[in-house]
């Protein structure tokens, strides 16, 4: 079949590391087959919007295939809540269908821009994580494209009851165990589409804790913002916002005859030509300085918008730009409770070091799922931004990686551009089960990223 | 595969017996995570202090046989080393002599020689390499030049009208690969002491290999196709491009 593959650099979310890649673009589920099966030199990688941080959507010299083409709703129905769609479907486009009929995904990350394969492969989790779990936990079905031994592409739809194995190593499995094509969702109800917001002030990051972990559990979604160039007494200072959906009683006169209303179009987009210093520890810590005394010591009751809540970034296009040329790195890690001294140690280094980040966000996460790469666990997981050019960022980011693997809790596979491979089984202690799944399902190794040539997730080496 | 920090895994030096090549070889190794080094030269055997070097950097290292003006054995090259060890983050194309200019004034069988390792066969396996990386997606090729490529003197045109061509090339080169992953850097020294320029005067602002070294591995975080690996002598190549005739003919070495 004929592809037409054209050669496109790609990167991800962060803009680090550009590599070149021959990008097909799907039309239907046939095509889909027929790339995973005439097998090129590189191997075959699927591609979403782009939206993980790192090098997790590249397949250097390799053919990617960009699954954005495919994003039809397949089926839905408006009483269970049950959807079935390709997974190049858009979480936007999902949302605004979706909404104004009562109905919403069951985990929505920081962004509205990412496809429903993209956040399957990287069982991505939200606000409510603490609650409702990540991804996987709403995941009922999918369809799997995997390239078996004769070059020849298998098709199966794989459910939880009768094939665990392959449902456990594909969530989460940053797409290298098949490609998704569909899959069939369980939404959760809403009773509007604005959310009860309650904004508090922490003075430090002991008393952020202490209310995180004293109330989290009487909101669906909470999230805290952290200024990491805050330091002495101030360290870890923080706005911490919760809230739930509103109900239709809550929601002020203007907006009771529309209590389902959805309209978030990006405000802005970012200049392509922001240079590269622009974000400094001058500019960020005055940011940061504003942004917390605009904050409320505490308010409560607030009415908000999806957009507002959960996406607010989303607001402005392309938002990526403003670290310049140089680009950014997204960390994200997670420790498990117990281990609050490291989350404190690696907030006091950052906001020693001044190396300039906007907000970094603090998560406490409940239970983690059984999908054997999820990054999710109980514990804290803090997400923070750091424009790439400082020499100091590699000694330090080494650092933590060794605190975050000592304390028993590892970096987020969707965001990293620089772990090393030694530390990955020590993070993901079922990495050795999930190889044995991945053989089985793609015994050639056909299917290969830049991150897996970075850090040998598949365990087979230099090949491809 | 190269993370965001610009860490690399494996480097490929071609002329695996150059002071400049084994210096930024190491310098990859101290600086940028690099653990795997190759060294391609005609005569392997004489390589041992060079892997000795680098072993003890931390870094595995392999020797590879491979005479650069065997031109059917390039591509077979890139395909060899892509399927015994897998990718290259970067290649090194330091092979080069500096010949004797007298000589080849009288010697046709000597000019040949110069012209032909320093361009012809260098072009050769810089093509090869290229062709290899873009395949790759990925990767940087570093070719060596100098600031005599900006000049032709009358103390050493021979070497430096090679190395214009080869630094014309190279610069094409990173025109051909543009848009595939792949990435070509053509990196100018002034004088260098190394075993190549020894027993000659040395001219102003030179520098040693490990200085070269530094600045052609900074200059690989930055996204310029040609670098010089000083302030002075990025100075130096333009006062010599601006010169008139009359004047560069007078100058010493």
């Amino acid at each position: 079949m004929r592809l037409g593959a054209q050669r496109r650099l790609l990167t991800g979310w962060g803009r680090g590391t550009a590599t070149g890649a021959d990008v097909v673009i799907p039309v239907d589920r046939a095509m889909v087959e027929a790339a995973a099966s005439e097998v090129p030199a590189r191997g075959v990688l699927a591609r979403g919007l782009g939206r993980s941080y790192g090098d997790a959507a590249q397949n250097a010299g390799g053919r990617v295939l960009d699954m954005t083409s495919l994003q039809g709703v397949h089926e839905f129905s408006p009483d269970s809540g049950l959807l079935t769609a390709s997974s190049g479907l858009v979480l936007h486009d999902l949302m605004q269908r979706v909404v104004p009929l009562g109905w919403f995904p069951h985990v929505t990350p920081g962004t509205r821009q990412v496809t429903l394969g993209g956040a399957l492969a990287a069982d991505i989790h939200g606000k409510n994580h603490h609650r409702d779990g990540s991804w996987a936990n709403g995941v009922r079905s999918f369809e799997l494209v995997t390239p078996d031994g004769d070059g020849q592409p298998v098709t199966q739809q794989v459910t939880r009851e009768d094939s665990p194995e392959v449902f456990r190593a594909t969530l989460g499995g940053m797409g290298l165990t098949g490609i998704v094509t569909q899959q069939t969702l369980q939404l959760q109800q809403i009773p509007s589409s604005r959310l009860v917001v309650d904004t508090e002030r922490a003075r430090d990051l002991d008393d952020l804790l202490a209310r995180m972990t004293d109330h989290d559990d009487d909101y669906r979604f909470s999230v805290a913002w952290i200024d990491c160039l805050a330091r002495g007494a101030q360290l870890g200072r923080s706005v911490l916002t919760r809230g739930d959906w509103a109900q239709p009683d809550d929601l002020p006169v203007d907006q009771i005859n529309s209590p389902h209303g959805f309209n978030s179009a990006p405000l802005l987009t970012a200049p392509p030509w922001a240079p590269s210093g622009l974000l400094n520890p001058l500019t960020v810590s005055a940011f940061n300085e504003l942004w917390f005394r605009l904050a409320p010591t505490h308010r409560t009751g607030e009415i908000q918008s999806i957009g507002a809540f959960f996406h607010p970034l989303d607001s402005i296009r392309d938002w990526n730009r403003i670290y310049g040329r140089a680009g950014f790195l997204q960390y994200q890690f997670v420790v498990p409770f117990g281990a609050e001294d490291v989350l404190r140690t690696i907030v006091e280094i950052l906001a020693g070091l001044r190396i300039a980040s906007f907000l970094a966000v603090l998560k406490r996460f409940g239970p983690g799922n059984d999908a054997l790469l999820s990054f999710p666990m109980p514990g804290w997981t803090l997400a923070l931004d750091i424009p790439l050019g400082d020499d100091r960022l590699e000694a330090t980011l080494r650092h933590f990686d060794h605190l975050v693997a000592e304390a028993g809790g590892r970096i987020y596979l969707a965001k990293d551009s620089c772990l090393t491979p030694g530390l990955l089984p020590v993070m993901y202690p079922k990495l050795d089960r999930w190889r044995s799944i991945q053989t089985d399902l793609d015994p050639h190794g056909v299917l290969t990223s830049d991150l897996n040539r970075r850090l040998d997730l598949t365990g087979r080496g230099a090949a491809r | 595969m190269r993370d965001a920090l610009g860490n690399m895994r494996r480097v490929l030096v071609l002329g695996g017996d150059s002071d400049i090549g084994n210096a930024i070889a190491a310098e990859a190794v101290r600086q940028r995570g690099v653990d795997h080094v190759i060294l391609a030269a005609r005569d392997p055997e004489r390589l041992t202090d060079r892997v000795d070097q680098l072993t003890s950097l931390g870094a595995q290292v392999d020797t590879v046989a491979f005479d650069l003006t065997d031109y059917d054995a390039h591509g077979l090259l890139f395909e060899r080393l892509a399927s015994q060890y897998g990718d290259l983050d970067l290649v090194v194309l330091a092979a080069a002599i500096l010949g004797d200019q007298h000589r080849a004034e009288h010697d046709p069988a000597h000019l040949r020689e110069m012209l032909e390792v320093d361009f012809v066969a260098a072009a050769g396996v810089g093509m090869a390499a290229a062709r290899a990386l873009e395949a790759q997606g990925t990767g940087t090729l570093l070719v060596l030049s100098t600031i005599a490529a900006l000049q032709a003197r009358r103390t050493n045109f021979v070497y430096g009208a090679a190395k214009a061509g080869l630094d014309a090339f190279a610069q094409g080169l990173s025109d051909m690969v543009d848009g595939s992953g792949a990435r070509v850097l053509v990196v100018r020294p002034g004088f260098v002491h190394s075993k190549m320029t020894t027993g000659l005067d040395e001219a102003p602002f030179a520098q040693t290999p490990n200085e070269v070294a530094a600045a052609a591995i900074a200059a690989l975080g930055r996204s310029r196709t040609v670098v010089h690996t000083s302030g002075p002598v990025a100075a130096v190549g333009k006062v010599l491009q601006a010169l008139p005739r009359p004047a560069v003919r007078k100058l010493p070495r």
